[in-house]
């Protein structure tokens, strides 16, 4: 079964290679007008690339007359963009368990907190990223002083704490009505209850919850690193963009190297997810009594 | 630990009052912060300050918003029907869906934004094309496995119960897969109008002209250092975002008497 | 079946005959494959025109599956089954029986008569026609102020009565039911069955009914058919010839005694797997 979504996630591959190939073949071939009608999109090396062109291009120099290849430029950027992305997504993740925490302790709360919380999900903050500029060289907390990709991963982490937060607040308040009875009969502490019963429980729901905010981390520090800048992937394909306008080689080159980035990232944490899961499978089935 | 069942009435009370009460306070204690330790503009306007610009520069502002809701609207419009039809049609042939499942599922993981500059090559950079075009691909993957789970996820009691009706395939999904997918398809559309505004906002960033929500900011802030009124279109981005997001919530407890459907 | 009542309930149908003929029928899951699952085996029921027939057995003994074969839901792997003398997937696709779930399986986006309507617009009956079938059902089973209710406001006993509607709705003479009341409290279980009951003699519907419920197999039943698992087959048919069902019935020591009767044969079978698979209640 899982070869053959293998074979039919490549199949769906090929038939969007062969579309993007074959507007551009349909574009050469009939000169950009088809039936009297122009065609929608630019289809020469300044717009789309062939396929095979963007994939040899990550072996090519990157600048004429300096060392580096195009390949080892978005690597050094994706490198850059993963670790900021990471930091943003372990504080994201703190943060959101934190309110999960605090709304499941206090209804009052997960009264006052929970519509902002929900609301925040639509907030693009990443519009703060040029003010959030400011701050760096002119704001020091205590003796640390403000680094430029300090802004980033506060951008990455706020876009990951939203679906944590959701994830374990769902998990935490979801052991039913007689386990959390069981556990007062037992005359349980507060404490107890938490780490015997609702943590546990919240686990897969934080886990999915853990892959969404892995990728919100990644795109919010690529999106981010427009306006703050950084040496991340974003802002590489922002300079391949306003320099080489004949040709958009390296940016699909760029855009393809963070597609792979998001990629990985979610392999990283399905494989974190994998390990986790993979003891407590058992378990899960047991306490669904 | 004994629980006392609140009254549904305080309850439903206290549902209102205590976020307006913490957004008030909140507000207070900002503009408390910035006043009494007297930081700079720059770093963190008063909200009485961002409060007067934005009245001030009204006009602009709601230009600016005209152009980012716009491509928004149009995004999600168009990636919602997109979204819709495909999943039908990935219903229909098995093929079609087995190969589109995966790449939905990838899409998730990838920064979909980032095309936005392949499209500002691909379509001409001055419209508002290739913006309309992200947004588009950022809503069209909720919609697809939204819908196509509400295709595909049917009771079983439902599904026997056509069988001994003796009703035909197509009558089952007219008559039982279609209604069924719908409280999936708003559920859809509710993630899509979150996402579709941070799209489109986002997509102003990486190509076309200086004219919606997004390049105001950058330019209030780097431009003419006028941080109160960067902040001002921060909250009006802020708005936009949330009226989507209440619209899709309006229009699903309109449809879904029942509250049915999956929450995401 | 007398005039009036007919009258009363104002459904003027004409009593469709219905039996139904399992010949030597098998039922195995997965063969060949390592989780083959031998269903039935060698089955054979006969039952006659208006008999109510309750299928009773511990988990695993094959009920709710012959249930299904009847339905034409599945194909068993040998032998034959007949409904009105025409095979059961004719049977089906003529609409000749209709059945009822566990779940009363309600469509939540439509009223409780158009629910009641499905399997009349599923053979192209005009609206008209339909809507009135509807509500004559509706009175029938004693839900006429609710046409237009939707289904979640209508509580689980209500919903299985539309359901059972739902299932009268082509006029069947054979009514398929999957223990339509095992989700039901105690008291609302024993009113159902009353209404199905007078539903039933009114009607002339022959009636295969799967239950875990001694009691309620005693009750509704003219026949119960005891099964046993592993593999699932027909161990003893029980007449219950105890009389036209009234309040009273649940008191009276003919119908203690046919519960003992079942119960006997079950505890047979009970014995020869050493476990525990049936209500007592």
């Amino acid at each position: 079964m899982r070869l053959r979504a293998l074979w039919m996630a490549l199949a769906g591959m090929a038939v969007l290679i062969a579309c993007w190939e074959g507007y551009i073949a349909l574009g050469e071939a009939t000169d950009g007008t088809v039936l009297g009608f122009d065609l929608p999109a630019r289809y020469d090396k300044s717009a789309m690339p062939h396929v095979w062109n963007v994939v040899t291009r990550f072996g090519d120099q990157a600048v004429a007359g300096r060392p580096g290849t195009v390949g080892s430029a978005v690597l050094a950027a994706c490198w850059y963009t993963f670790r900021v992305s990471m930091v943003g997504l372990l504080i994201g993740v703190a943060g959101g368990m934190l309110v999960a925490l605090v709304m499941q302790r206090w209804r009052l709360a997960e009264k006052a907190l929970l519509p902002y919380v929900i609301i925040s999900q639509t907030i693009p903050l990443i519009v703060l990223a040029p003010v959030l500029n400011a701050w760096s060289g002119q704001l020091s907390v205590g003796p640390i002083e403000w680094q430029r990709w300090y802004n980033l991963a506060i951008i990455a982490a706020y876009l990951a704490y939203y679906p944590v937060a959701i994830g374990a607040l769902r998990g935490l308040q979801s052991p039913k009505e007689h386990h959390v009875e069981l556990m007062d009969s037992m005359a349980a502490s507060g404490t107890a209850t938490m780490f015997k019963l609702r943590l546990p429980a919240a686990v897969p729901y934080i886990l999915p919850a853990l892959r969404l905010s892995a990728a919100s981390a990644i795109v919010g520090t690529i999106v981010a690193e427009i306006s703050i800048g950084g040496s991340g992937i974003g802002r590489l394909i922002i300079d391949y963009f306003q320099r080489s306008t004949g040709d958009a080689t390296n940016i699909a080159a760029a855009v393809l190297g963070a597609a792979l980035l998001g990629l990985v990232v979610a392999a990283l944490v399905s494989a974190f997810e994998w390990t986790v899961m993979r003891n407590r499978q058992r378990d899960a089935m047991s306490e669904m009594a | 630990m004994s629980r006392s069942a609140p009254t549904p009435r305080s309850d439903r009370i206290a549902s209102v009052v205590a976020p307006i009460v913490l957004g008030i306070a909140f507000l207070a204690l900002w503009q408390w912060f910035v006043v009494a330790r007297d930081i700079k503009p720059f770093l963190l306007p008063k909200p009485t300050a961002i409060w007067s610009e934005f009245w001030d520069s009204f006009a602009n502002i709601r230009k600016a918003t005209r152009v980012t809701a716009t491509n928004a609207f149009f995004g999600l419009v168009a990636g919602s029907i997109g979204g819709a039809v495909t999943a039908l049609v990935a219903n229909r042939f098995r093929r079609v869906g087995e190969m589109l499942t995966p790449l939905a599922a990838a899409a998730n993981a990838i920064p979909i934004v980032a095309l936005a500059a392949i499209f500002g090559r691909m379509f001409d950079s001055t419209t508002e094309t290739p913006r309309r075009l992200v947004v588009l691909l950022v809503v069209f993957f909720p919609v697809f496995i939204n819908v196509l789970r509400g295709l595909r996820e049917v009771e079983p009691v439902h599904l026997e119960l056509m069988r001994s009706l003796a009703a035909s395939p197509t009558a089952v999904s007219r008559r039982v897969r279609l209604p069924n997918a719908i409280p999936f398809f708003l559920t859809g559309l509710r993630v899509a109008s979150a996402l579709c505004v941070i799209a489109a906002l986002v997509s102003e960033y990486f190509v076309g002209q200086q004219n919606g929500l997004g390049p105001k900011i950058a330019g209030a802030a780097k431009g003419s250092s006028n941080y109160p009124l960067a902040w001002a279109f921060v909250v009006a981005a802020c708005a936009l975002g949330v009226a989507f997001y209440l619209v899709a919530i309006l229009l699903e407890r309109v449809a879904l008497p029942w509250r049915r459907g999956p929450s995401r | 079946m007398s005039e009036s009542a007919s009258e009363a309930a104002g459904v003027s149908d004409v009593v469709v005959p219905a039996t139904v003929s399992v010949i030597g029928a098998d039922m195995v899951f997965n063969r060949g494959r390592p989780n083959e699952v031998v269903a039935l085996r060698d089955i054979d029921l006969d039952v006659a025109d208006g008999e109510f027939v309750s299928l009773i057995g511990p988990s695993g003994c094959g009920k709710s599956t012959l249930l299904r074969l009847v339905g034409n839901l599945l194909e068993p792997t040998a032998g034959t089954i007949t409904v009105n003398g025409k095979p059961a997937s004719r049977a089906r696709l003529d609409q000749d029986y209709g059945m009822a779930f566990q779940q009363a399986g309600l469509f939540d986006w439509r009223t409780v008569a158009r629910n009641i309507e499905l399997p009349l617009e599923l053979r192209g009956v005009d609206k008209a026609d339909r809507r009135a079938r509807a509500l004559e059902l509706l009175e029938l089973v004693k839900l006429g102020d609710f046409a237009d209710h939707r289904p979640w406001e209508l509580s689980g006993g209500m919903q299985q009565r539309v359901a059972i509607a739902r299932a009268l709705a082509s006029r069947p003479g054979l009514l398929l039911m999957d223990e339509p009341f095992g989700a039901l409290d105690e008291m609302t279980r024993e009113h159902m069955q009353a209404e199905l009951i007078r539903i039933c003699a009114e009607l002339g519907t022959t009636v295969i009914f799967v239950t875990h419920s001694i009691p309620e197999a005693v009750y509704l039943s003219d026949r119960v058919v005891v099964m046993s698992p592993r593999p699932g087959r027909i161990t003893d048919h029980i007449d219950v010839k105890i009389g036209d069902r009234n309040d009273d019935t649940r008191e009276a020591s003919e119908f203690f005694e046919k519960i003992t009767e079942v119960r006997e044969a079950l505890r047979g079978i009970e014995r020869d797997l050493g476990g525990l698979g049936v209500d007592d209640r």
